[in-house]
């Protein structure tokens, strides 16, 4: 860089300045630094003309404001810019789960062998789901509970399925920060979260503490009397 | 850059390479005849150790990638291998995890010593963005480097940070699935951090030369503030601040040192030496030391504000914590730099030194009172200080007359 100063005036050349030059002097010579001021000409809104060699640039139209060759550079642009988000979707794209995850997204399990009163922990999608089969005791205290006093207002009947009001089954990470709460405790007879003091009920609801949603019900169906598919 | 070498090619050799390709001359203008501020005291020595602080780190992290792997089976047994059979491993892998507590704490004294002495402003607000920039991407990279033990806070840590994401309206939920590889953190989620936690600290190197180059402009700041006026105010970095620089880090290395050979675990938590299990929460989940005070923000939106819920209230307030940093050039219009001569600004500093140390204290006590009281007195402190207190004090404060120049401070002090 010592021995040649390259200053814009340089490479941006008058076609006063052109008209001296030998036909080999201005492709030779920085060509694409001249290409790059121009783009940053035409960003800035004043045209002015780079002219390689000879006095091709003959009339006075090419130097008005907006020329043909602004407009290839900015439709060569906007190809380039197409392509090159073209190219970066799958590498974004590849960080989404992948098809292994995926797979994963529905799961059958048996419940006979949970006695009631008994809950379970199972994973689904990598995540922990409870499989709580309630009694009857804490099927009413769920059901007593008016819609007034809950934070995240939801009617029993609306977090299980018809017929099978004794299983509860839900993802088992508290919708505070993801901790997993521990179940038949709490105040409510339910699940009491350690990480930030959630209390849930006995129909997972959130009671009292900072979470602000009840426990998520994932999708599932009973396929038979004990045979539930989650997912 | 400013010209202020007086390399002279030794020989035939010297003299070919320079016509070529200047390096011995540029490292001559930049690592030897720096004209340097001759006042600067030993806060000014932690650019040196964190230079070192992140040699350490790519030295040891590089030898740990050839024997660690990162499989949620295998990476919480790979690592015990590491300590227990591979030679010396026990202390590599020490001096890696000490390595990023030592690495956060010159970082944080580097960021108070230029809080206090004025370093981010005019002509110095690009240097100090930078900086800003670097303490982020460190924050990221120790972050995944937290994940790659695969213990139970490794995960939990993980569960709890990438839930941040969930708050973000819309799309939160496509976001977090995105940066996790599926719905909860997995193999792919370790898989990934580990490739990040390996390229991040290069990315770190680059802007950290962006960041010399960006001192190297305007030159260092000083203890008073003055800008050099002419060459008696300044010596050459060479030998003078090197051996300086040097005499630091070894005395950085002594408490370095100490825990990686006598306390290498004391600095971590118990629960990560229990392998990851996503269906067991620890009883108290708490990040690393130096995350604390943005996490005790975090966690101190615990109210709705507006139709703004608590958990995306406290994602905002934790960025907004971040991004006082970044404009605090623009928010402290005091022409004066060094706090020595700010008369009430020096006390504000101190308060905001110990509230620091205070949030960071609070992030490890359990969401209890009277901690989380105090967790919103102490992040309205932080915000205040930066939005209200720098910004009012700049028009009301009268500073104390400053020296002439920096040779005139040094000199009257030794004849005082």
């Amino acid at each position: 860089m010592r021995s040649r100063k390259l200053s814009p005036a340089a490479h941006w050349t008058s076609p006063s300045d052109s008209a001296k030059r030998t036909p080999t002097d201005g492709p030779l010579e920085g060509g694409w630094l001249t290409i790059l001021l121009m783009w940053s000409k035409v960003g800035a809104g004043s045209v002015i003309c780079a002219s390689y060699g000879e006095t091709d640039l003959s009339t006075q139209a090419e130097h008005s404001t907006t020329n043909r060759r602004d407009f290839l550079f900015v439709a060569t642009g906007a190809v380039g810019a197409v392509g090159a988000a073209a190219v970066v979707w799958p590498l974004i794209n590849q960080l989404n789960p992948d098809a292994s995850t995926l797979a994963l997204a529905s799961i059958q399990y048996d419940v006979s062998p949970i006695a009631e009163g008994q809950s379970v922990t199972i994973m689904w999608r990598g995540l922990p789901v409870f499989v709580r089969h309630r009694t009857p005791k804490e099927i009413e205290e769920a059901k007593a509970v008016p819609l007034s006093e809950l934070k995240d207002p939801e009617t029993d009947e609306q977090r299980t399925k018809p017929g099978h009001e004794e299983w509860l089954i839900m993802i088992a990470n508290c919708t505070h920060l993801g901790c997993i709460p521990v179940g038949q405790s709490g105040d409510f007879d339910g699940w009491f979260c350690p990480c930030h003091g959630s209390h849930y009920d006995s129909a997972g609801r959130i009671r009292r503490g900072p979470a602000p949603k009840n426990l998520v019900v994932p999708p599932y169906e009973f396929l038979s009397d004990t045979l539930v598919q989650i997912g | 850059m400013s010209e202020h070498s007086t390399y002279v090619p030794g020989n035939a050799v010297e003299k070919w390479l320079d016509d070529r390709l200047p390096v011995v001359r540029f490292a001559k203008e930049h690592l030897m005849d720096f004209p340097t501020p001759k006042n600067l005291n030993y806060w000014w020595t932690f650019g040196a150790i964190l230079v070192m602080c992140l040699g350490v780190q790519i030295v040891t992290g590089i030898i740990l990638a050839m024997h660690y792997t990162p499989n949620v089976a295998l990476a919480f047994d790979s690592v015990e291998h590491i300590r227990r059979n591979v030679s010396g491993g026990r202390v590599i892998q020490a001096t890696h995890a000490v390595g990023a507590s030592m690495f956060f704490v010159a970082l944080y004294i580097h960021m108070f010593r230029g809080l206090f002495y004025g370093s981010y402003k005019a002509p110095r607000e690009i240097l100090w963005i930078l900086g800003v920039v670097i303490f982020l991407l460190t924050t990221a990279t120790a972050f995944m480097g937290y994940i790659l033990p695969w213990g139970q806070m490794s995960f939990w840590g993980a569960t709890v940070i990438s839930n941040i994401f969930s708050a973000i309206p819309l799309v939160g939920d496509s976001i977090k699935q995105l940066v996790l590889g599926g719905f909860a953190v997995g193999n792919p989620t370790l898989n990934r951090f580990f490739s990040l936690h390996y390229l991040l600290p290069f990315i770190i190197a680059a802007v950290v030369a962006l960041h010399i180059w960006a001192l190297h402009v305007p030159g260092n700041n000083n203890p008073v503030g003055v800008e050099v006026k002419d060459s008696r105010d300044t010596v050459p970095f060479h030998p003078y601040y090197t051996m300086k620089d040097l005499f630091a880090m070894v005395v950085f290395m002594i408490p370095f040192a100490w825990f990686v050979f006598f306390a290498p675990d004391i600095l971590g938590h118990p629960d990560n030496y229990i392998m990851a299990n996503p269906q067991v929460t620890p009883a108290h989940i708490v990040p690393e030391w130096y995350l604390l005070p943005f996490y005790t923000i975090l966690r101190a939106i615990d109210f709705n504000i507006l139709f703004i819920d608590s958990k995306l209230g406290g994602v905002i307030a934790m960025g907004g914590a971040m991004l006082c940093l970044l404009i605090v050039p623009w928010l402290d219009t005091s022409k004066v730099r060094a706090g020595t001569f700010r008369p009430m600004f020096k006390w504000f500093y101190a308060l905001f030194v110990i509230n620091f140390i205070a949030l960071m204290y609070l992030g490890a006590q359990e969401a209890a009172e009277p901690y989380t009281t105090l967790a919103k007195v102490c992040t309205a402190y932080y915000f205040l200080y930066f939005l209200v207190i720098l910004p009012v004090l700049s028009r009301i404060e009268t500073p104390k007359p400053l020296p002439t120049s920096i040779s005139e401070s040094v000199l009257g002090k030794a004849h005082a």
